[in-house]
């Protein structure tokens, strides 16, 4: 069979990125212009910023992409953009790009799912790892537990009911003075802390075993830091962080390893950019290695929001014949499993 | 020279192919889809219509605002994304400037206004002088009340149209002491030929970008940095 690459772009926070895929699992490059900087300011990413700057980067990014690689379009198999979910602004630079870069070369366009793409950048680096499995989905904007049933058939066991798990870590983050992003700073801090040290909350969701609720949590963090400044009682950063991530952590392990063992799967896969908290990757490991189960993470590189893991999504809906047409829009609450 | 013209500025999403001085398509849409779901298909469509090969086009012409932030950026993407691939070079027309060329030949003053939210319009003041075109006032975003007391300061008849007049038209009358008019509906939005007219224009100077280079030309700050400013401003 001849080779197959993707080019796959993606645009739907506040990283501009573009990478080509060869044959699903061999990333032949992967560029990334992360804003970071450029919402760091304003506390959190600023939708309409974000999509200005998206429209600045895209073509240096995906030329890129192709230079790093060697390629040109005639080499090119299938362009695959993320259309969901995101900021409907930042998605439309990279959903109205590729599909004229489809239309000027006759080179067939995919959309992908964001979260599918996140999941996807487990095969990369682990070359064996096939469906079935079940992976958990932790980042920014997201939480999911999700069954993988084969390449592209996804069921969600669990989701979040308010806040997604990074969401929380920003918000505690900017609550004890640690600033954005909140999850690589709490997880630095945390290495020095006692997670011990006070006793957080782990909120259960009474009518769904494997959802989750962070706001409870969050909220828990907050009142505990007014009564210490009521009480006059010195915050220990570090311990505060520490606990915190000690509580996301614990359930998001417990739900994982549950659900792992209630359907009988033998491997585990993280994915997105809470998969790079050392605190959850070490905690996961050892309760996978304790029950007989396989745990796979992605490198950092592809944790974060990216393209390469979007070209990897977007070769299994190649091969099986996923194609989207010129109507395909921007879709910012997609759900896992839509198309 | 064989060109393409897109204008997704506003409310109408519009697609033109130009040869030199002719016209050989031109499809406007204005309806309640998004330019996302309109823009490429209008493309696609004109593209069998006239069987249309892409590598014959040789540049594009875009309005590169201001108008509706989404607007501006879907048709910047497309255009940034056709001109990278076919490697030709992108022609950015100031949106209102494109909207005058409607009026070509007027012996009056015209005035073409898009509603830009927030009691005020993007606008600017073209007249035909001796069939030279004459850019009066460049665009700009005014409150209606500002763009009123100009055009009485002025005291030239003058033609309005765009989008904003539907929104606007009660305040321009009572506020308007100069004889003025409202273009019909065959002249009075954004229109891809009119655009491209403007473009070889420019292309003639030698007003062109490349697709890395183009972006648009808001005009306005997001509302965030808006806020910051003057927050800073008052710290």
């Amino acid at each position: 069979m001849d080779d197959i690459c993707i080019l796959a772009i993606e645009s739907s926070c506040d990283e501009t990125a573009a990478a080509i895929v060869k044959n699903g699992r061999e990333v032949l490059s992967n560029v990334i212009y992360s804003q970071i900087d450029l919402h760091t300011v304003y506390g959190g990413v600023v939708p309409e910023i974000a999509s200005r700057k998206h429209i600045e980067k895209i073509n240096q990014v995906v030329d890129k992409a192709l230079k790093d690689a060697g390629l040109t379009f005639n080499d090119i198999d299938g362009i695959a953009v993320t259309y969901g979910p995101g900021l409907v602004g930042a998605l439309l630079v990279g959903v109205s790009f590729a599909k004229s870069l489809s239309f000027a070369t006759d080179i067939p366009l995919i959309g992908v799912h964001h979260i599918e793409g996140h999941i996807c950048a487990n095969y990369i680096e682990n070359k064996d790892l096939k469906p079935p499995f079940m992976a958990l989905v932790v980042s920014g904007g997201h939480t999911h537990l999700v069954k993988v049933k084969d390449y592209g058939e996804y069921e969600i066991l669990g989701r979040t009911r308010d806040d997604a798990a990074g969401e929380a870590f920003d918000k505690v983050a900017r609550a004890i003075g640690l600033g954005y992003p909140g999850g690589p700073k709490v997880d630095k801090v945390s290495k020095e802390g006692n997670p011990e040290a006070i006793v957080f909350p782990k909120a259960k969701v009474n009518d769904s075993i494997y959802d989750f609720s962070f706001s409870g949590l969050k909220s828990a963090v907050l009142n505990y830091l007014n009564q210490a400044e009521m009480k006059g009682e010195t915050i220990v950063v570090a311990d505060v962080a520490a606990s915190f991530q000690k509580a996301v952590v614990d359930v998001l392990v417990d739900h994982t390893v549950a659900a792992a063992k209630e359907y009988g799967f033998k491997e585990v896969a993280l994915a997105g950019g809470v998969a790079s908290n050392s605190g959850l990757r070490e905690a996961m490991e050892e309760a996978c290695s304790k029950n007989g189960v396989t745990l796979y993470r992605p490198s950092p590189i592809f944790c974060t929001d990216n393209a390469a893991m979007i070209g990897v999504a977007g070769y299994y809906e190649y091969i099986k014949g996923n194609r989207s047409d010129y109507h395909l829009n921007a879709v910012p609450n997609l759900k896992l499993g839509d198309r | 020279m064989k060109i393409l013209s897109i204008d997704s500025s506003g409310l109408v999403a519009t697609v033109a192919v130009l040869e030199d001085d002719e016209l050989i398509a031109e499809y406007t849409v204005n309806y309640k889809k998004t330019h996302s779901e309109t823009l490429l298909p209008m493309l696609d469509e004109i593209k069998s219509m006239i069987d249309l090969d892409m590598s014959t086009v040789e540049a594009i012409a875009v309005a590169k605002g201001p108008g509706s932030f989404t607007g501006l950026r879907i048709g910047s993407a497309t255009v940034k994304g056709l001109a990278y691939a076919l490697n030709i070079p992108v022609v950015a027309v100031p949106t209102v400037d494109a909207m005058s060329m409607n009026l070509w030949g007027s012996d009056k003053l015209i005035c073409p206004i898009m509603d830009a939210r927030r009691n005020q319009v993007y606008t600017g003041l073209y007249e035909f002088e001796d069939g030279n075109y004459k850019v009066v006032m460049e665009q700009d975003a005014l409150a209606v009340e500002d763009l009123c007391e100009k055009l009485n300061e002025i005291g030239r008849e003058v033609i309005l149209l765009g989008d904003g007049v539907p929104v606007y038209r009660g305040q321009i009358d009572s506020l308007l002491k100069v004889k003025h008019s409202y273009a019909p509906a065959n002249l009075n939005r954004q229109k891809a030929s009119s655009l491209g007219v403007l473009a070889y224009k420019y292309i003639k100077e030698g007003k062109l970008e490349t697709a890395e280079e183009h972006k648009p030309e808001y005009l306005r700050l997001s509302q965030a940095e808006r806020e910051k400013l003057e927050k800073d401003g008052k710290a």
